[in-house]
C-alpha cells in the first residue's frame, strides 16, 4: 500500500488550475491526509502549460516529489510534457476521445470527462469538477468530502452552479471508483481534520492583520500581489487602508509616512520592485521609522522569470540601500515560521525603529500545506513607541535623543505636546540638519553598532536537525527548509544532517559554528547559482562550505533529485 | 490660540540674504496662526532641495525625507492620521521633477493636503541647472546653449488632472500667499499653490523685477470665474508678459479620506492593536 501519492494537474492558463487545485487541498486535508501544494504557471493570462502540483500523505510533507503518481490531463499538449515525469506506475487521466488520440499507453486511464461535464452541466465548463470527483474516486477519499469542498467553493455563485458542479463530480467520482485502475492509490486517511490550509503569502498576510498592520502599499508584482489581494478582503473588517500605489518609489514612501504618523505599515514586492525602494530602505535608517518589507523572490536579473522561483536576492536585501544601518533579514522556509516570523518583524522593527525584511520567494510564497491554527499567544504584539495616555505631558521632544541602546523613545505626531522632527539629512538629537562631525559618529553608532547589538541578542535560532554527529550538514535558508529537511531523513542513516536559517540578519555566525562546529562536511543547498549563502557563511564565520548544491533553472528542488545529489557528497 | 511666537524654531536659517523663501516661510506661519492652528497638528512634509528646509524653520511636526517623495510620504501620514494638517513643501525640481509621477497620481488620489511649490525655475542647491519649469532658451551651466525643452505646465496639469484647488502666488505679495495657504489648508482634498520664489543666487533671469513687471492679481478682475473649468484651463496657459497670481481653480470633489470611508472610520493611529483575534479568519480555510 502507498503512504504518499504525487497528483499533477495540468492545462493551459485560463483553464481554472488554481480553482481546482484548492479545492483538492481541502478536500484531501480534510479527509485526513498531509498535503503539500505547488503551482507552475506561466507568464501569460491564457494558453501555453500551466500545472498544480500536490503531494498527500499519510505524515508531513513539506516538499514537492519528482514524480507523479497520477496525472490528470486537461488538454493534450500536457500528456507530451509531463509523461516523462510520470512513476513507472503512475495513471494519466486523459479523455481520449477528446483530445483524439488514438496511441495507447498502459498509463492511460481513460476516463470520459468532457463528456461527463456536458452531462452533468450542459457545458464542458465543469470538466474540473469531474477531474476532482475521478480523483477522490481514485485515491478512496467519500464523496461527502469532495461534495462539502464544492459547497464551499461555488457558495456564492447559486444553487443551480453547485448543483451542477457537484453532479459533474459525482459522474467522475462514481467512473473512478468503479475501475481496478486505480485501485493501488487508494490511501489510509488516518488524521484528524480541522487544520488550516495555507500559502506562505496567507501566513505572511495573517500575521501582519493579527501585529497590527494598519496600512499596506504596494504596487502588483509576482510573487507579493497575493499579500495585497489577501489584506484588501479583510481591510474593512480590520480597519486597514491598502493602498495600490503608482509604483515602488511610492509604496515604501507611504508605508514610511503612514508609520512615521504612528501606524504600523507595511510594503510588498519582488526583487525588481524592490530595486526601486532601495532609496526608501535607506530613508527607514536614517529616519529611524519603522517598516516591514516582503520581498517575495523571483528569477533576475531584470524581468527574468515572472512567475518563477530563485533565492538570488539574498546578497541584494541584506546590503540594500546606500550607506550603513541596522536591519533583520528572516527568511521563513515553512508556512508556520512565514506566520510567526511575520509577527516578530512587526515587533522588531517598531522596538528598533528599523526596516525589517521578510525574504521569501515564490514556492514559499505560493506553495499551501495544512498546518495547525497558529497559537496566538505565541504571537503577541509588543509595543515601543510612547503611549497616547503618557504622550500628554510631553513638550520639548527630542526624535534622535541619544541612549546607551541607541534606541530614542518614539512618540506619535499629535499625540505629545512638542512637535516631531525627522529627518533624512544627517541630523541632530532634535532631528534638525547638522553637519557636525561629532554628530554624526554619535548618529552612525546609534543607527549602526548599537542597534545592531541589541538585534543579535535576539536572533532567531538557526533549526537543526539530526545535526550533532552528523558527518555531513546541509545548509540553508529560507523556502529550501522542508526539502532540506525531507533530505536529511531520507539519509539519515549515512549521517546527514541539517541547519536551516530563518533568519540571514544579523548572520547566526555564534550559532551556526556552534552547530556545525564537529560535522566533516558542509553543504549549502541554495536556489541561486553564485552560491550566496555559502559566501557569507565563510565571510561572517570563516568557515567556508565545502561544496553547494545549487539550482537556478527557477524551479525548486524536489525531493529525490536533492537526494540524489547529497547522495553523491556523502 | 497660538500665536506667531508658538510657531518659532530654534534651528538656524540656511538660506541665502533675499531669498524669496522667506516670504514663503513668513507666509506659511501667518496662515496657520489665522487658522488657529496648534503646532502639535501640523505635519510639515518635504524633500530635497532648499524649500525642502522650510519645516525645520518654523514649528510643526516635519519629516523631511527624500528627493521627490515628499507626496507619498504626506498622503500616508495624513491616511494612518487625520488629526494632523498636512502641508507639503517642495520646489519645481522636487515636485515637478524628481517627484512628477507622485504629482500626478496624488492629484488623482485626493488625500486632504496642501501642496506648496516654491518654484523658481532653476535649481537653486545643485547650482544652477534647468528645472522642469525653466523657460526655453534660459542659459546654464548645463544647457550651455539655453533650454531647448518646453517647460512644464504645473498648473495646466493640475487642472487638467482634475485637482480641486489650483493657485499661483507670488513669495513678494507676503499677505496675498498667506490668503492663498489659508484658502489651499480649508480645501477639502489635494490642493495646489505654485509660488513664484525668485532664486537671488542662480536665476538670473527670473528675478524680483522680471516677475514684478509680469505679475497681476486675479482678485482684481471683476468677472474671473474661478469655477469654471475651462476658463481657469485658459488662464493656467497664460505665461509670459502677464502672469495671473491667485486661485485659477476651485471645484468641490470628495477627497480620498471619503471616498474609502476613511472619514467614517475610527483614526488608524487609535486603532488598538495591541490583541487583535484573526482566530475568525480560519474557518475562511478549512
Amino acid at each position: 500500500m502507498k503512504q504518499e501519492l504525487t497528483i499533477k494537474i495540468s492545462g493551459e492558463a485560463g483553464q481554472g488550475m488554481q480553482t481546482i487545485g484548492s479545492a483538492l487541498c481541502l478536500m484531501y486535508k480534510n479527509a485526513g491526509l498531509n498535503i503539500f501544494a505547488d503551482q507552475d504557471y506561466m507568464s501569460r493570462i491564457r494558453g501555453g502549460n500551466n500545472f498544480f502540483r500536490l503531494r498527500i500523505a499519510e505524515y508531513p510533507v513539506y516538499a514537492p516529489r519528482r514524480l507523479s503518481d497520477i496525472l490528470v490531463a486537461l488538454d493534450k499538449p500536457s500528456i507530451g510534457l509531463h509523461r516523462g515525469s510520470l512513476a513507472t506506475d503512475g495513471v494519466i487521466i486523459l479523455d481520449r476521445k477528446k483530445f483524439n488520440i488514438e496511441a495507447a499507453d498502459p498509463a492511460f486511464f481513460d476516463v470520459p470527462l468532457f463528456e461527463l461535464a456536458v452531462k452533468a452541466g450542459a457545458s464542458e465548463l465543469f470538466v474540473n469538477s469531474v477531474a476532482l470527483g475521478a480523483l477522490a474516486g481514485s485515491t478512496g477519499v467519500g464523496f461527502s468530502y469532495v461534495e462539502a469542498v464544492l459547497q464551499s467553493a461555488f457558495r456564492d455563485k447559486g444553487a443551480d452552479i453547485i448543483t451542477k458542479n457537484v453532479a459533474a463530480a459525482q459522474s467522475g467520482f462514481d467512473f473512478a471508483a468503479a475501475s481496478d485502475r486505480t485501485k493501488a492509490f487508494r490511501l489510509k486517511c488516518c488524521q484528524a481534520p480541522g487544520s488550516l490550509v495555507l500559502s506562505g503569502n496567507d501566513a505572511v498576510s495573517l500575521a501582519a492583520i493579527r501585529a497590527g498592520c494598519k496600512f499596506y502599499s504596494a504596487y502588483p508584482m509576482t510573487p507579493s500581489t497575493g499579500i495585497m489581494n489577501f489584506l484588501a478582503r479583510y481591510a474593512a473588517r480590520f480597519n486597514i487602508v491598502v493602498e495600490q500605489a503608482e509604483d515602488e518609489i511610492a509604496a515604501v514612501n507611504m508605508a514610511l509616512g503612514a508609520s512615521f504618523a504612528g501606524v504600523r505599515a507595511m510594503t510588498g514586492t519582488s526583487g525588481g520592485g524592490f530595486a526601486l525602494m532601495q532609496e526608501g530602505v535607506s530613508l527607514s535608517g536614517m529616519t529611524e521609522t519603522p517598516i516591514v518589507i516582503f520581498e517575495g523572490q523571483r528569477p533576475a536579473p531584470a524581468t527574468g522569470f515572472p512567475t518563477r522561483t530563485e533565492q538570488a536576492d539574498l546578497n541584494f536585501v541584506i546590503h540594500a540601500g546606500h550607506g550603513e544601518f541596522a536591519r533583520a533579514v528572516f527568511t521563513p522556509g515553512t508556512i508556520e515560521e512565514a506566520f510567526f516570523l511575520t509577527v516578530k518583524a512587526f515587533n522588531l522593527a517598531e522596538k528598533y525603529q528599523i526596516p525589517v525584511f521578510i525574504l521569501s520567494d515564490q514556492v514559499l510564497a505560493e506553495s499551501s500545506r495544512n498546518i495547525a491554527a497558529p497559537d496566538l499567544a505565541k504571537a503577541a504584539v509588543e509595543r515601543f513607541i510612547i503611549p497616547k495616555k503618557d504622550s500628554a505631558g510631553i513638550k520639548d521632544y527630542k526624535r534622535y535623543a541619544l541612549t546607551a541602546s541607541g534606541i530614542s523613545p518614539r512618540a506619535v505626531p499629535s499625540w505629545i505636546e512638542g512637535v516631531v522632527y525627522a529627518d533624512s539629512d544627517e541630523h541632530t538629537e532634535e532631528g534638525h540638519i547638522t553637519e557636525d562631525a561629532c554628530t554624526r559618529t554619535q548618529m552612525v553608532e546609534k543607527r549602526l553598532h548599537k542597534k545592531m547589538a541589541g538585534l543579535k541578542k535576539e536572533i532567531e535560532a538557526p533549526v537543526a536537525g539530526n545535526a550533532e554527529g552528523a558527518e555531513l550538514l546541509l545548509v540553508g535558508f529560507g523556502s529550501t527548509f522542508g526539502v532540506v529537511r525531507e533530505a536529511a531523513a531520507a539519509l539519515n542513516d549515512k549521517s546527514v544532517g541539517f541547519i536551516h536559517l530563518p533568519q540571514v540578519w544579523p548572520f547566526p555566525a555564534r550559532e551556526i559554528i556552534a552547530l556545525a562546529g564537529k560535522a566533516k562536511k558542509l553543504v549549502t543547498v541554495e536556489n541561486n547559482a553564485s552560491a550566496q549563502l555559502a559566501a557569507l557563511l565563510r565571510r561572517e564565520t570563516g568557515r567556508a562550505a565545502d561544496s553547494s548544491i545549487l539550482k537556478f533553472d527557477g524551479r525548486p528542488f524536489d525531493l529525490d533529485t536533492l537526494v540524489e545529489q547529497v547522495g553523491r557528497e556523502v | 490660540m497660538a500665536t506667531l511666537a508658538d510657531f518659532k524654531s530654534n534651528d538656524e536659517i540656511a538660506w541665502c540674504p533675499g531669498c524669496g523663501n522667506f516670504g514663503i516661510l513668513n507666509a506659511v506661519k501667518k496662515a496657520l496662526v489665522s487658522l488657529g492652528c496648534e503646532p502639535r497638528e501640523i505635519l510639515l512634509v518635504s524633500g530635497i532641495g532648499q524649500a525642502a528646509k522650510l519645516p525645520h524653520y518654523l514649528a510643526g511636526n516635519c519629516f523631511n525625507g527624500l528627493h521627490g517623495r515628499a507626496l507619498p510620504v504626506a498622503a500616508a501620514a495624513k491616511i494612518a492620521n487625520r488629526s494632523l494638517t498636512v502641508v507639503v513643501t517642495t520646489g519645481d525640481g522636487d515636485c515637478y521633477g524628481e517627484g512628477g509621477n507622485h504629482f500626478l497620481h496624488n492629484i488623482r488620489r485626493n488625500v486632504d493636503m496642501t501642496v506648496i511649490v516654491h518654484d523658481n525655475q532653476i535649481y537653486g542647491l545643485t547650482k544652477g541647472q534647468a528645472s522642469p519649469t525653466t523657460d526655453r532658451g534660459h542659459k546654464t551651466k548645463v544647457q550651455t546653449a539655453g533650454v531647448i525643452l518646453d517647460p512644464f505646465h504645473p498648473l495646466e496639469v493640475a487642472i487638467a488632472l482634475g485637482a480641486g484647488f489650483v493657485a499661483r502666488g507670488y513669495s513678494k505679495e507676503m499677505e496675498h500667499l498667506a490668503g492663498l495657504i489659508i484658502a489651499g489648508i480649508s480645501h477639502r482634498g489635494f490642493s495646489l499653490i505654485d509660488v513664484l520664489q525668485p532664486c537671488v543666487s542662480f536665476n538670473k533671469v527670473n528675478t524680483y523685477e522680471w516677475y514684478n513687471k509680469r505679475v497681476y492679481k486675479l482678485d482684481e478682475e471683476k468677472d474671473y470665474d474661478r469655477t469654471d473649468k475651462a476658463t481657469a484651463l485658459k488662464k493656467a496657459c497664460e505665461w509670459g508678459e502677464r502672469i495671473p497670481l491667485g486661485v485659477l481653480y476651485q471645484a468641490e470633489s470628495q477627497s480620498y479620506e471619503q471616498r474609502s470611508g476613511l472619514d467614517r472610520r475610527p483614526p488608524l493611529v487609535d486603532e488598538p492593536i495591541d490583541d487583535i483575534d484573526i482566530s475568525a479568519l480560519f474557518k475562511d480555510f478549512t
